[in-house]
């Protein structure tokens, strides 16, 4: 073998790690990009009176989004409400039936709910909640983003779960334990730190969705509690602000953006954190 | 006089078709540590699981047959009440990981709802962790987590969460095969004070530590109950020679 051939494959060894140096940095391009072209844009809309006041009409200056923030907050407590409960048993089950029939078919469509268009989903809700109560409220955008929710929460429950130990179960079973208890007291405790995560990224991933709710909450320009009726959002007012022609309005939401962006940053970090803090060692 | 506290008559257990337990008959005295022995695969593990009805749980296993505690059929029984009076220390030590080592012990109390007063509780804490020779070790970091002990410290502290909950009978899979020899030998000594209070069931692979520590040794060959008898002539004399073949290390 000669020296040269041994420099040119050297060489092209190099020119190699470059190229995937650049890929993975490409990577985290877009998402700076995104960043600190939402902070530069946002930030200087942020103030306490942005938080606590809702918009004015058009014509006046100043406003904020406490409407859409308390609504967001609101819808989805309320989908979480719905979603948590259902989909971690849904998973319990899961995990629980790895063979069944059922297990098999809970299984399919939570996957193919989970490919399933937003924007679907809102119309469905809208089909089924809207036109029946006759009028778009907060609940049924609620619902809506639950749907969305549950094959996340359904699908890390039973991950999670299937990794614990079958000695866990055994250990609670042998000692009398009926098996709602060890379900209870045992197997979701030990598996919290993986729930919660499955719960937090379910969350993050409906806070910013729009097409859902076009149809069902609607929006409103007032504060609003009622959850039978048109309640604002954070998705919502940037969609129907930004694509208004008021320039203040665009302020709200380049503003409510940015609140935004935190918020799912803000809920990706805490995933992190919980999963470490919570993680039981086995 | 020997009482009998577990008896099986023609008692068989199966997987789907997989017959692995056949017709044992057996009586065990109360207060006696038995040694079960036999070849790997010879049905000792679901025989056991038979005992507290462990072995229901599984998918497509079945059993039949009479298996009386204190002369009262066991299948006749709600299978918790079993369990709670037939207590059983699995091969690996399986502590809870989510409790501390305080917690780990009253863990049948606390799991199952049964709420004790504190002294109530810290009485029956210090009691079964002093019974395992675990209470020196562990008492000044009862609010640890469990899993932090080493394994021979958790398998004790396995065994004292079993005597917390006062057992009748207590079963044991080859609870030292998981160990160092010197927290087997830890283990071994408490079979010796637990006899006093329990009837101890303990399968195990060490024919010497079946003989140090068994009064009576049953040999399972092929799911049969071979031969049942006092160690001391299970292990000099015994009467078939399939029992004599295995002790003397012509199959394993
Ligand atoms: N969970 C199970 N499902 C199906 N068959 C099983 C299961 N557990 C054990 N068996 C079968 O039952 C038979 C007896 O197994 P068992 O575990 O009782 O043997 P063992 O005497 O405890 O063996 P070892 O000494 O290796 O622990 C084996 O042939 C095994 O294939
Ligand atoms: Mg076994």
């Amino acid at each position: 073998m000669n020296i040269d051939s041994v420099k040119f494959r050297l060489g092209k060894n190099r020119g190699f790690q470059i190229l995937i140096y650049v890929l993975a940095f490409a990577c985290v391009v877009p998402l700076l990009a995104i960043l600190l072209f939402i902070i530069k844009a946002g930030i200087t809309k942020i103030n306490w009176h942005f938080l606590v006041n809702i918009p004015k009409p058009v014509g006046e200056t100043g406003g904020g989004i406490a409407n859409a923030l308390v609504g967001s907050i609101i819808i989805i407590l309320v989908a979480s409400v719905i979603a948590i409960p259902i989909g971690i048993l849904a998973g319990v089950y899961l995990s629980e039936n790895r063979k069944s029939k059922l297990a098999y078919w809970t299984r399919l469509s939570t996957d193919i709910l989970q490919g399933v268009p937003s924007i679907v989903i809102g119309i469905v809700a809208y089909f089924w909640l809207v036109k029946p109560l006759r009028g778009f409220s907060a609940l049924s955008g609620s619902v809506a983003l639950a749907i969305m929710m549950l094959p996340i929460v359904v699908r890390s429950t039973e991950e999670t779960l299937k990794l614990l130990p079958p000695s866990l179960k055994e250990a609670a079973l042998a000692l009398g334990m009926p098996f709602h208890r060890v379900i209870f007291k045992v197997v979701i405790p030990v598996g919290i730190g993986g729930i919660l995560s499955g719960v937090m990224l379910s969350i993050a991933r409906i806070t910013g969705e729009t097409a859902p709710l076009l149809f069902t909450a609607f929006g409103n320009p007032y504060l609003s509690f009622k959850l039978t009726k048109p309640m604002q959002s954070l998705p919502l007012l940037i969609f129907n602000y930004a694509t208004s022609p008021y320039n203040d309005w665009h302020d709200l939401a380049w503003g409510a953006s940015l609140i935004l962006l935190v918020w799912v940053i803000f809920l990706n970090i805490f995933t992190k954190i919980i999963t470490r803090k919570w993680k039981v060692q086995l | 006089m020997e009482s009998t506290i577990i008896k099986s008559r023609n008692f068989n257990a199966s997987f789907g078709s997989n017959h692995v337990v056949k017709n044992v008959n057996i009586d065990i005295p109360r207060n006696h540590i038995i040694a079960v022995m036999g070849p790997s695969g010879c049905g000792k593990t679901t025989y056991l699981r038979c005992i507290n009805r462990m072995h229901e749980l599984i998918p497509g296993a079945t059993s039949s047959g009479e298996m009386d505690l204190n002369g009262e059929d066991v299948y006749q029984m709600h299978p918790i009440f079993v369990r709670l009076k037939i207590g059983m220390v699995f091969q690996r030590p399986n502590p809870f990981p989510n409790l501390s080592i305080y917690d780990n012990v009253i863990a049948g109390y606390k799991l199952n709802g049964i709420k004790l007063p504190k002294a109530e509780r810290d009485r029956i804490v210090e009691q079964s962790l002093t019974k395992v020779a675990l209470w020196k070790e562990v008492k000044d970091s009862l609010n640890k987590k469990g899993s932090f002990l080493s394994g021979g410290q958790q398998q004790r502290l396995c065994i004292a969460r079993t005597v917390a909950m006062e057992p009748e009978v207590i079963l044991f899979d080859e609870p030292t095969s998981a160990l160092d020899p010197i927290s087997t030998s830890t283990v071994e000594e408490l079979f010796h004070e637990l006899k006093a209070n329990y009837t101890l069931i303990i399968v195990t692979h060490n024919m010497q530590q079946a003989a140090r520590v068994s009064d009576k040794t049953a040999f399972f060959f092929l799911g049969e109950l071979v031969e049942y008898d006092e160690t001391k002539i299970m292990f000099t004399n015994p009467k078939d020679n399939r029992t004599q073949n295995y002790i003397t290390g012509r199959f394993s």
